[in-house]
């Protein structure tokens, strides 16, 4: 345990002090404002002439001044521990149904991830066994797969939300899918290829026993493609996440940690973009776990663990 | 011997189109194996040794003159569980214990669960694995995954045998003994077996017949028969009969490289 602790939390206090050490250049200017209108004296005096100065300049001349860019309402970069202080308050102090509250607006994200990772998984395998047991859908629909993924999900978010909303549909269900077109395509790779492990020697063996297809894909196909399908479950549901986040930006629905990150842009709220962007990686985090552990428990009564 | 043959094969051509255009691997073979023969295919690499096998299990289709598998086409013997198929490595699946393994076959012809339950029992006996069903392979050794695999390939009671190198990738002192063990296995068992090896003493101590073939075009270069008795302990290895079969083997294999 202490040859792993230790190594990690080196890291993280290296992480940490990287980041402190960076709130200094990028905070330093307001500082010095805030701090020469307070009347005192700082160097260089005056506003116009620190304007064109380097940040790294003022901040090796202000030595005195370091303080505040850790403490300031709306800094160009929040310190670690405003954004924990927010992350804190804003999951542990309010009501959890309140529009202020990270927990509702990470349940709306959730639950339009979850769905939209359904959605994505299961097209997903469904195109891959197509694909492996028909010539015709692996020339024809890999090709499409492969495109879809080209056109950044940006440009295309917003006209899935147009279209849907026109056919009546908004809310959850656009969000789920704009994730699921994220997430259906590490399935699909990782599934045919997984598919595609046994080898022909493998597929010669079952062929000697006169196996249907239907055999071969429930008895050695199927089973075999478990490891790579999991491995691309994981990246499935980061890639889930990060398609509802992007479909929350245009829906203009007022909620989720998308639209949270989109409010704390457009009133200068870094501490509570920072702490969205941070709630967005637990998540991630959390999701990733979830699957890591049904991955572990899956493959080890398959004797694969 | 006057029954009819086990396999039968008249002027068996072979011809794959690759990219580098045609590739004769089997030009006019002639060969009959009869019940209980333990018939060994020896031959350098491309001789067409185990294509012929596979033609055997319809893996591959002949593109010319007829071969029969109890009297019926490679397909139908198929269908009717006339053989059981070692490969050279033992293919068990991971994710199944040995015994799930063995009943693989079995569930997927459909046997009824305590008819599976049985056979696996029998053939675990059979190749000495008694006790071991509940193991996965990563738990077994080389020796014994192979082993499993045989037990697999004996699982659903086919009258041929058909083993491609399937000792080829273990070492001496292992094949050596697993040789041994499948002479008592073919003792016991009556199969009829078809065994292909680029081994001079493993062909020669196992088989009743050695067929010595050649590369390009594939072809059978002689049919040796074997005088050793059935019954063959270890060290009929240095017998003088077993060092002539030996050497005529290694002649044939000789005569087939001439041209080169």
């Amino acid at each position: 345990m202490k040859r792993v602790l230790i190594p990690v939390i080196t890291v993280v206090a290296a992480i940490m002090a990287f980041w402190y050490a960076a709130c200094v250049p990028m905070n330093i200017k307001f500082a010095l404002m805030t701090a020469e209108r307070q009347g005192e004296v700082v160097s260089p005096e005056g506003m116009m002439t620190r304007r064109d100065m380097s940040a790294f300049v003022l901040a090796a001349r202000n030595p005195g001044q370091w303080d505040d860019t850790w403490v300031q309402a709306k800094p160009r970069l929040p310190a670690p521990h405003q954004v924990v202080a927010e992350l804190w308050s804003s999951t542990m102090e309010v009501n959890p149904t309140s529009k202020r509250s990270l927990v509702f607006h990470g349940w709306i994200t959730l639950s339009a991830t979850l769905l939209g990772f359904a959605i994505g998984a299961g097209l997903g395998i469904v195109l891959a066994v197509g694909i492996v047991h028909s010539r015709a859908m692996d020339m024809s629909v890999m090709p499409w797969a492969i495109a879809s993924q080209t056109i950044p999900i940006l440009a295309i978010a917003p006209m899935i939300i147009v279209v849907l909303n026109s056919v009546g549909l908004q809310g959850l269900v656009p969000k789920a899918v704009i994730s699921a077109y994220l997430s259906f395509f590490p399935v699909v790779v990782g599934m045919v290829k997984g598919l595609r492990s046994p080898s022909p020697m493998d597929l010669d063996l079952v062929k000697t026993w006169s196996a249907t297809r239907a055999q071969s894909f429930w008895k050695l196909r199927l089973p075999a493609s478990a490891p790579y399908l999991f491995a691309s479950l994981k990246i499935g549901v980061a890639s889930s996440l990060v398609g509802t986040i992007v479909g929350e930006l245009p829906s203009g629905t007022g909620q989720g940690l998308g639209f949270r990150l989109l409010s704390g842009s457009y009133y200068g709220q870094t501490v509570q973009i920072w702490s969205a962007l941070f709630a967005t990686a637990i998540l991630a985090a959390c999701l990733v776990a979830v699957i890591g552990a049904v991955e572990r428990g899956v493959l080890k009564r398959m004797g694969l663990g | 011997m006057t029954q009819l043959p086990v396999i039968e094969a008249k002027h068996l051509d072979l011809t794959f189109q690759t990219n580098d255009g045609p590739v004769q691997a089997l030009k006019d073979v002639n060969l009959q194996i009869s019940k209980g023969d333990f018939v060994s295919f020896i031959g350098p690499s491309g001789c067409g040794k185990t294509t012929f096998l596979r033609c055997i299990a319809a893996l591959e289709d002949p593109t010319g003159g007829s071969l029969t598998v109890n009297g019926m086409s490679p397909e139908e013997a198929r269908k009717a569980r006339a053989y059981g198929y070692v490969f050279q490595a033992a293919g068990l699946y991971p994710w199944r214990t040995i015994a799930g393994n063995i009943r693989l076959p079995l569930e997927i012809m459909g046997y009824s669960r305590a008819e599976q339950a049985e056979k696996v029992e029998k053939v675990l006996d059979l190749v000495d694995l008694a006790g071991f069903g509940r193991k996965y392979p990563w738990q077994l050794s080389g020796g014994m995954q192979q082993r499993a695999s045989i037990a697999r390939a004996l699982a659903f009671d086919a009258d041929i045998l058909l083993m491609d190198e399937p000792f080829g990738a273990l070492d001496e002192i292992v094949r050596d003994h697993l040789n041994e063990e499948l002479l008592k296995l073919w003792a016991r068992t009556e199969k009829t077996i078809g065994f292909v090896t680029h081994s001079i003493p493993e062909a020669v101590y196992l088989s009743t017949r050695i067929v010595v073939m050649s590369p390009r075009p594939g072809r059978i270069t002689d049919v040796i028969e074997s005088p050793l008795p059935k019954e063959r302990p270890l060290d009929i290895r240095d017998s003088p009969d077993f060092l002539e079969i030996a050497h005529r083997v290694r002649e044939g294999l000789r005569a087939g490289h001439a041209y080169d």
